[in-house]
């Protein structure tokens, strides 16, 4: 799941960071003398240099991972879904029409919002977070998203919209593909 | 060399300087632990250990919110004040008038939220404020909005004067962030760091700054006229601009103390260098144009605007980690350095940006936005770093400031646990938000499902020791600041000197 790969990838990238602390911490209250201080500058310009390249990779393997197929889909042309839904959101509940879909082909969702902002998140049935978008009034955010698996989906808001904000959920019903 | 000194003569602060300084960091430390009281208190509700309305956990929301933000700006402007003015002319008269402006700012903000029920949060974002559902009166938003007006005409004072302090001096902002020397020609050794960091500062904030002004008066103006209806995606876009500036500027204005202090504590020089010029120029650019990361869920928003926003996201981890991290780190190495709470603050705010940033770039994903944004990530890697980073960048000014009086940084056996107790609880603390969001427990919420509550316990207790360290910490800095400063002729004296 996509959310244990990002905690992970942020707890080795923290914990790097903190061994590298660990060691400077370690050797910071012995002294050196001139000649190993000229040659510990030199070790870290080239370690700087090597940190550089590493950076670099990460930095572009990473971006073109992540953006070249572009996560959101285009919000101008038309997006060819068989199921379409109609989300609006006001505070503090949703209308989201129709409230069923089937499993395995994709769902066109078109949020809007009829007051504040609101946030559109689908809870899947273990209680993560499966696909989010904003609600926002004056505009219709397009949300495309297959559902793996049929079971009763929970809807919340993840904008702050006011008091009602935290009880303002509702609920997707997904179920199995008709073979057709 | 002259940097080697403890406690200089040019940092001495005497007279009206003393004073002004004492109320920007009695003041400060005061709302630090007050507004740690109010983050507490939503925590321990959020774990069900306290029973708070959601109307008033909102309401504190918004004032911790604002209230954090305000106060570590009005920190991180001392830091920047107290050691920019060794290098230019600057006026205590535009230093004071922001500290004015700045409570009665406060005054208005607090005044919107405990009297008039104001509970919008700090980001104000249209329409909420004018849309409350009775919970607030469009009255409350406007106060709480000409509070933000007076605290952001404070700064833009203090800016004014320092620009022009910067360009007296030095020609103009460009000469002043180094930019002649980037692609060449002799680096001048003797530029000092404090005016890159601050001029970046000035350029990036006052923008900022301005675009909040904008989005204030059209709001405002929006309240007494309703039908002046905004685009509610620009005015999200102006928000973020400035809001996103402004807290950072908090960093870029606190890391000056490193600077300045770092070389002091280690004997080891910590000369100015090509790479960070480069790194200050590009992160002047960066702070400026990352903001679309906080409009990933947006789809509306033009592509190219989510597209810069992941880039640049990422690519602000590199001046931070190649230039700051990398100086500080070592600067320190084998330099026999002795540990006292200036340098102890001074090694853990460098961990706290350098670590804090590593979630923050995760976040700043757009694929990982579809299932993390305005999750408890959010909240954090920002307490992470503003927590673990911001804070102690200033605590160190502030220990190294009431060790004046002693010619001798503060060590005493209280200050050893008092360091490890906030340390460790922060740590506990921004761990469990992050374990949070990875649990897809939701940001800002006033209660919380059942099984989001083990993370929230933790969180809890966390905070507590924050609190009891932060406590300490002001308590400490409050006396220390109080007592008579040093007298007679300064004694020179040198970290190896130190007990
Ligand atoms: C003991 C220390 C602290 C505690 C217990 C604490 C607690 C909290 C809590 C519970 C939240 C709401 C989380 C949620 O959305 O569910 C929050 C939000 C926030 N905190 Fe803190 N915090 C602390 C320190 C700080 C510091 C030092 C800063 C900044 C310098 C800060 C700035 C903020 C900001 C900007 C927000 C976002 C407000 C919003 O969502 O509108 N906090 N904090
Ligand atoms: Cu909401």
């Amino acid at each position: 799941m996509i959310q244990d790969a990002i905690w992970y990838i942020a707890l080795t990238g923290m914990g790097l960071v903190a061994v590298g602390f660990i060691y400077v911490i370690s050797q910071a209250g012995k002294s050196a003398d001139a000649a190993a201080t000229s040659k510990s500058a030199h070790t870290s310009n080239v370690l700087r240099r090597w940190l550089f390249g590493a950076l670099l990779v990460i930095f572009v393997t990473g971006s073109y991972a992540t953006l070249h197929r572009f996560p959101i889909p285009s919000q101008d042309a038309s997006l060819d879904a068989k199921q379409v839904v109609d989300v609006v959101g006001q505070q503090w509940s949703w209308a989201i029409n129709p409230a069923t879909v089937q499993a395995g082909t994709p769902v066109e969702f078109r949020i809007s919002s009829r007051d504040v902002n609101h946030g559109f998140a689908i809870y899947a049935p273990d209680g993560r977070i499966a696909i989010e978008a904003q609600a926002m009034p004056g505009f219709t955010n397009k949300l495309l998203y297959t559902f793996a698996a049929p079971g009763t989906y929970k809807v919340m808001c993840l904008e702050y919209c006011g008091l009602g904000h935290a009880p303002m959920t509702s609920q997707i019903q997904v179920v199995a593909a008709r073979g057709d | 060399m002259a940097t080697m000194t403890l406690y200089p003569d040019d940092e001495r602060l005497a007279g009206g300087e003393r004073t002004a300084f004492n109320l920007y960091i009695i003041s400060s430390v005061a709302l630090f632990v007050l507004m740690m009281l109010l983050g507490l208190t939503m925590r321990m509700s959020q774990a069900t250990w306290l029973n708070v309305a959601p109307d008033l956990f909102y309401r504190i929301l918004s004032m911790h919110g604002a209230g954090m933000v305000g106060t570590a700006a009005l920190v991180t402007t001392a830091v920047m004040w107290f050691f920019l003015r060794k290098y230019v002319t600057l006026h205590l008269w535009a230093f004071v008038s922001n500290y004015v402006l700045f409570m009665i700012g406060a005054v208005c903000i607090i005044v919107a939220i405990f009297i008039d029920g104001y509970g919008g949060l700090w980001t104000f974002l249209y329409p909420l404020p004018v849309h409350a559902m009775g919970l607030w009166t469009p009255n409350a938003a406007a106060l709480f909005m000409a509070g933000y007006l007076f605290i952001g005409v404070g700064s833009l004072l203090f800016y004014l004067d320092a620009a022009a302090g910067i360009i007296r001096k030095f020609g103009n902002l460009g000469r002043a962030l180094g930019l002649q020397w980037l692609f060449g020609g002799s680096i001048d050794p003797n530029h000092p760091k404090t005016v890159v960091a601050s001029t970046m500062v000035i350029i990036a904030n006052t923008l900022g700054i301005l675009a909040g002004a904008v989005v204030l008066v059209m709001s405002l103006v929006n309240i007494f006229f309703p039908e002046m209806a905004l685009n509610a995606l620009v005015a999200k876009n102006l928000i973020y601009w400035f809001g996103h500036m402004y807290i950072n500027a908090t960093i870029y204005m606190g890391v000056i103390a490193v600077y300045e202090l770092l070389p002091r504590y280690s004997q080891k020089p910590y000369p100015i260098s090509r790479p960070f010029l480069w790194s200050w120029a590009a992160s002047c650019l960066f702070v400026i144009v990352v903001f679309p990361h906080h409009l990933l869920m947006d789809y509306a928003e033009p592509r190219w605007l989510l597209v810069m926003g992941q880039i640049v996201s990422w690519g602000a981890g590199f001046p931070v980690f190649l230039v700051t991290v990398y100086g500080a780190l070592t600067n320190i190495y084998r330099s026999g350095m002795r540990w006292t709470m200036p340098s102890r603050l001074m090694i853990l705010s460098v961990f706290g940006w350098a670590a804090g940033i590593v979630p923050a770039i995760l976040d700043g994903t757009i694929r990982n936005n579809l299932v993390m944004h305005n999750t408890q990530w959010v909240p954090g890697h920002f307490h992470f770093y503003l927590l673990l980073g911001v804070l102690p960048m200033a605590l160190a000014l502030m220990f190294h400031v009431i060790g004046a009086r002693a010619n001798r940084p503060p060590n005493t056996g209280a200050d050893r646990v008092g360091f490890p107790v906030y340390f460790i609880g922060g740590l506990i603390f921004v761990l469990a938000f992050l374990d949070a969001g990875h649990l897809s427990v939701a940001r800002r919420m006033a209660t919380h499902l059942p099984e989001w509550q083990f993370t929230d316990k933790v969180g809890s207790i966390g905070a507590m020791l924050v609190v009891l360290g932060m406590l300490y910490f002001a308590i400490r800095i409050t006396s220390g600041l109080l007592k008579a400063p040093a007298g007679g002729s300064p004694r020179d004296s040198t970290a190896n000197a130190a007990g």
